[in-house]
């Protein structure tokens, strides 16, 4: 029998190179597993794990739409850092994404024909504020009634993506856009500006990279950051310091919620320029495993989206040169998560094998 | 509403709820070990494109529901690895067993959506149902094992000190949900819809984790919870036909408002969570400390 | 059969961290009470778990009745007709009495076999049982009572009991004692685990004394005191502790009157009318048994549960009975939690962001919610210095620290705040000889520069070692306070069991 029960030894102090190495070995292992699938489909690994890694970044454009599906990412990843340091498990953020796109977007639609540079300033104070509200419901619930943010937060999304579907279809359906489901255009002064001529990658991207950083700084330098992280390992010392615990809730799920909103808002004012149904292709979920991977850290998380945006574009190049569904991706995104949540004891223990029970 | 309509009502939910009670139950044994796991809709939609698959590929109904009871051991058993052995974090590999779950499925049923099969009868499954929740309710009060599986979600040091392996007992709790979750799912495919269609459990497992919340974690009480659920669903469909005007998306949102509802309620009484909740849920055992 | 029942030899079983068991040799003849003593962290849980199958042991070999034991598990230990009673019971809360019988049985008994051999044993031993209960409902006593009534069902040759007088009143520990001595009658062996001396000299024929993991001495009891033990035990001698009456003064620090409140929970103690007042400079104790109000009532006094309180709390004449733990410490009140890791100490953080989990208005940690990390370190490595804490430094995990020096980390972060009222909870609790005097004598000379010190613990050799009045805590009830030089320990003993104040 192969020797896959594990013996662990305690180390003395936490490994920081092994918290470092983790989500590293964890992507390892995973291109691994992926190449055993592509071989097993009867592909040849090189050209599968090229076709899924490498070609869709191999020029400008392709660095482009990297970023631009990373934006989100990193934006609502580093938002549930705030609550999954806080052991709040806030899995609504698509949700939440939502109700951003919808409160931002609705300002867009309804100066649609108004131009001035702060437009877009509103919309994306919209979009937070949107996001924010949206995420707030589960923490008071938790709060007031004691109910689980698990499924509370997941049961938001659907219903956000219902109200979303009830807009574009309902009031606020484009005039001139015959049966399609979709609202009118934003004007151009709803529009996230571009970077570079010719390429999607828009102005979100330094909105997400101040976010990580400011989300940096309360991390590392603040009583809030340390009163978050603080709560999360051990909620009765928490109490002992004397911290607000009701008030760490809201505001966890307020960054999470208007960071998610922005991201949204970034979404349907950058690349996309109106609400339509799918505005997300389930960014707010793919987030929580860049969050993870990222091991909650602002800048980890930096990293963790470019890979995990990577699977995105990997997944589209598959489907159109491999004929494999595009879902591969979230194959792949869960993999991700397994193998770094299966070697992340690594940080605390040595570990040696065997085989019996 | 003459009686015939009303039968018809009733035929409908119980065949809509069944599926709610086979992901319940088996969530409810998972928990009562002291595991909390996450990837119920993920575990189901798996079961589901595995059994449909299967049979369009055998045409046998038989090989396609072992096929998906074995997709679900498989998946809950991945599960267990890395809770159970590697010590992970339960949320958070739930999680990543449902994302997981929903691309595979996904990835496998592409080539198979609008394919046509015939269904199957679903009332066998219905009645199955019910002496499934009746069986665990008898295996946890009447059986000496069951009182086992109680004990290591109570307490895992003390079952451990007594001798009783916790990790195997969590082990069988956990297949069995997977199994249960499968079950759920070929049933949707094969006899509900009966069709593939990516995410087709639209938030069921979800709900049936709810579901256990509602029961506070005894059996019989999932029975009434499902049927509750079963009974707003298929009201609010109804409520459309019948012409009320009012935009689709609010009655589609009934379930999940339902259940929220539902959560507010059970769960603002916390002293009654905390008593009848099992008392190890989510904590790993750590052998030998 | 041959005189002795248990033979160990040359046991060893190490851990990552220390080495637990060394070459451990000795010997326990048939029909005796062997006492197994040593102090906290010598090493005698690890040699019970393996002899009960619950450790494996890196060498060595155990012969019971003349043939070697491989015990895999509790169940095959059962099986050779070896016992345990645990020091933390192995019972499971929410289920019943009966059920926990059943679990703790591994053959197959039919209802009212199972109900017939309870009432025997029960009646035999005048262990009276209530099947139906549920554990939660029980006193540690009866909880006690359970196990053992467990282990006797199986019919025991070999019984274990680790440290089983830690949580009874001293009444119940007599009427243990004379079931120990009717099982000991039947021919029965007991090996009895404890850091108690006069245990050992009441009870045992025979005694090991382990220290560091290995065996300093095994033999008869003679001519053996508690002081001849204490010292092979400790390896060292210790100065005593006195406490000093002058240094008390008649000004009122704390005043709780009526202090009540009322949980609708089975698994929290109520608290009625506690009533007392606390001199500055004064160490006053509250004994009791475990479970019958303490963490209810060091919550109160620390502000974390306060949710319906009724009464007075008076600090300085302000009542507090409403104020959050970080509005009690801005009065200079502060308190140590009996439980270390994840209370009063975060394992996962480092001892310099230990530092800030309790903040007093004299110390200057953050600015506008900006943490001073010099600062920080600066108090952390001040009380590594002061209070002898042994660890690598301030960017040490507190989990890596062993017990004793982590209580003496976090005691000394809270008395270097110069409190004007420490509130504390078994302040030496599975620490050490060492740690345990050192913590002490800080207390003593804290009170003696004018601090007010609350102590509650279960341990009455430690409370009639530092304070100067004492009170009992019963079913969340208050006895009136004694002078501790004046109370005698059957007097305490008696309101440990709940008999009224007269």
């Amino acid at each position: 029998m192969i020797n896959i029960l594990p013996e662990f030894k305690a180390r003395g102090n936490p490994s920081t190179l092994m918290n470092f190495l983790v989500p590293i070995i964890a992507v390892i292992l995973t291109i691994f597993t992926g190449s055993v699938i592509f071989v097993l489909m009867g592909f040849k690994p090189t050209f599968a794990l090229y076709t899924f890694f490498i070609s869709p970044i191999s020029n400008s454009y392709g660095i482009s739409e990297l970023l631009v599906k990373a934006t989100p990412l990193a934006l609502i990843a580093v938002g549930l850092a705030f609550c999954f340091k806080n052991n709040l498990y806030n899995i609504g953020a698509e949700g939440q994404l939502t109700m951003g796109a919808v409160f931002g977007g609705g300002i867009g639609i309804f100066f649609h024909d108004t131009s001035g540079f702060w437009v877009l300033p509103l919309m994306i104070v919209g979009g937070a504020i949107g996001g924010a509200l949206w995420g707030m419901i589960p923490a008071i619930l938790k709060v007031k009634f004691n109910t689980n943010e698990i499924l509370t937060s997941l049961m938001l999304v659907y219903i956000a993506l219902l109200i979303l579907d009830y807009l574009v279809v309902g009031p606020w359906k484009d005039p001139y856009g015959y049966s399609f489901p979709k609202t009118r255009s934003f004007g151009e002064s709803g529009r996230m500006p571009l970077l570079f001529q010719g390429l999607r990658v828009h102005f979100g991207i330094i909105i997400a990279l101040a976010a990580v950083f400011a989300s940096w700084f309360i991390f590392s330098k603040t009583m809030l950051g340390y009163q978050l992280k603080v709560t999360g390992f051990s909620p009765t010392a928490s109490k002992y310091a004397g911290f607000n615990q009701n008030n760490l809730i809201y505001i966890a799920f307020i960054f999470s919620g208007a960071f998610a909103g922005i991201a949204g808002l970034g979404e349907v004012s950058g690349p996309i320029g109106l609400l339509y149904r799918d505005i997300s292709p389930n960014y707010g979920f793919t987030a929580i495993i860049v969050a993870f991977l990222g091991r909650l850290n602002p800048i980890g998380i930096i990293f963790a989206s470019l890979v995990i945006a990577l699977t995105y574009l990997g997944a589209e190049d598959a489907q159109l040169f491999m004929q494999i569904p595009a879902a591969v991706g979230f194959v792949f995104q869960g993999l991700v998560l397994f193998f770094l949540l299966g070697t992340e004891l690594l940080v605390n223990y040595k570990i040696s094998f065997r085989s019996k029970l | 509403m003459n009686i015939d309509v009303l039968f018809g009502v009733i035929q409908i939910i119980l065949i809509a709820t069944t599926p709610l009670v086979f992901a319940a139950i088996g969530e409810l044994v998972t928990e009562k070990t002291g595991v909390l796991n996450l990837g119920v809709e993920g575990m189901m939609l798996v079961g589901a494109v595995s059994a449909f698959v299967t049979l369009v590929i055998t045409g046998s109904y038989i090989l396609a529901f072992l096929v998906s009871i074995l997709s679900g051991i498989l998946m809950s058993g991945l599960f267990a690895y890395l809770v159970l052995i590697l010590m992970s974090n339960q949320v958070a590999t739930g999680l990543a067993l449902t994302i997981f779950g929903i691309g595979l499925s996904s990835m496998i049923g592409k080539p198979y959506i609008g394919t046509p099969i015939t269904g199957l009868n679903p009332y066998f499954f219905v009645i199955l149902s019910f002496i499934i929740v009746f069986l665990v309710s008898y295996f946890f009060y009447k059986t000496k094992l069951g009182l086992i599986f109680r004990a290591v979600g109570e307490s895992h040091d003390s079952s451990h000190a007594l001798g009783y392996s916790v990790v195997k007992i969590r082990l069988l709790g956990i297949l069995f949900g997977g199994s249960m979750c499968a079950l759920a799912g070929s049933y949707m495919s094969i006899c509900y819809a009966p069709m593939w269609q990516e995410n087709m459990t639209a938030g069921r497992g979800w709900i049936a984790l709810a579901l256990v919340v509602f029961a506070t974690w005894k059996p019989g009480r999932i029975l009434i919870g499902a049927y509750i659920f079963g009974g707003v669903s298929i009201l609010q469909m109804n409520l459309q036909a019948w012409g009320l005007n009012f935009p689709g998306q609010f009655f589609n949102m009934a379930p999940y408002l339902a259940t929220m509802i539902v959560l507010i309620i059970i769960s603002s009484n916390r002293l009654r969570i905390k008593l009848s909740a099992p008392a190890s849920l989510t904590i790993p055992f750590f052998k030998g400390r | 059969m041959s005189e002795n029942i248990l033979a160990i030899k040359n046991i060893s079983k190490s851990f990552p961290k220390v080495i637990a068991n060394k070459n451990v040799s000795f010997n326990i003849k048939r029909n005796t009470v062997h006492a197994l003593l040593g102090e906290n962290g010598a090493g005698k849980s690890t040699l019970v778990k393996i002899l009960y199958g619950l450790l494996k042991s890196d060498e060595g070999e155990i012969t019971f009745n003349n043939h070697t034991l491989k015990v895999q598990s509790p169940s095959e230990a059962r099986k050779n007709k070896i016992g345990m009673v645990f020091q933390h019971f192995s019972l499971f809360d929410s289920l019943t009495v009966r059920e926990n019988l059943i679990l703790g049985i591994d053959q197959n008994m039919s209802f009212s076999n199972l109900q017939d051999k309870v009432n025997e044993i029960s009646n035999r031993y005048k262990l009276p049982l209530d099947l139906d209960a549920p554990i939660n409902t029980l006193s540690a006593g009866q909880k006690q009572r359970v196990e053992i009534v467990r282990i006797l069902l199986q019919d025991p040759e070999l019984l274990i009991m680790d440290e089983p007088t830690s949580v009874l009143t001293p009444q119940e520990v007599e009427s243990l004692f004379e079931t120990l001595n009717t099982l000991l009658k039947e021919g029965r062996t007991i090996l009895y685990i404890t850091h108690k001396l006069e245990e050992v000299i009441n009870l045992c024929h025979e005694v090991t004394i382990l220290r560091n993991g290995e065996v300093i001495e095994s033999s008869k009891l003679v001519n053996e005191t508690a002081e001849t033990l204490a010292t092979k035990m400790l390896g060292k001698k210790l100065t005593e502790i006195k406490t000093d009456y002058s240094k008390i003064t008649p000004k009122i620090n704390l005043s709780s009157k009526n202090l009540s409140i009322e949980f609708n929970d089975p698994f929290l103690v109520d608290l009625k009318n506690i009533s007392f007042d606390i001199k500055e400079g004064e160490i006053f104790g509250i004994a009791g048994v475990a479970g019958n109000g303490q963490s209810e009532l060091m919550n109160l006094l620390t502000g974390e549960a306060i949710d319906g309180v009724s009464g007075e709390l008076d600090f300085n004449n302000i009542d507090i009975k409403n104020f959050s733990p970080k509005k009690r410490r801005d009065m200079s009140i502060a308190f140590v939690p009996e439980n270390r890791l994840g209370h009063s100490a975060v394992p996962e953080l480092t001892l310099s962001e230990n530092i800030l989990l309790s903040q007093f208005p004299a110390s200057d940690f953050q600015n506008n919610g900006m943490i001073n990390f010099k600062n920080i370190e600066v108090q952390a490595k001040k009380v590594i210095e002061k209070f002898n804490v042994v660890t690598p430094g301030p960017e040490a995990k507190a989990s890596s620290l062993s017990g004793g020096n982590l209580q003496k980390f976090v005691i000394g972060r809270e008395i270097l705040s110069k409190p004007k009222l420490l509130i504390i909870s078994h302040p030496t609790w599975g620490i050490d000889a060492g740690a345990e005097h050192a913590i002490r004598q800080s207390l003593i000379e804290l009170a003696k520069n004018g601090t007010s010190i609350i102590v509650i613990s279960q341990d009455l050799d430690e409370l009639i070692e530092i304070t100067h009045r004492l009170s009992v805590i019963f079913n969340g009830k208050l006895s009136k306070s004694y002078d501790t030089r004046e109370i005698s320990i059957s007097k305490i003993g008696l309101l440990m069991g709940g008999q009224q104040d007269d």
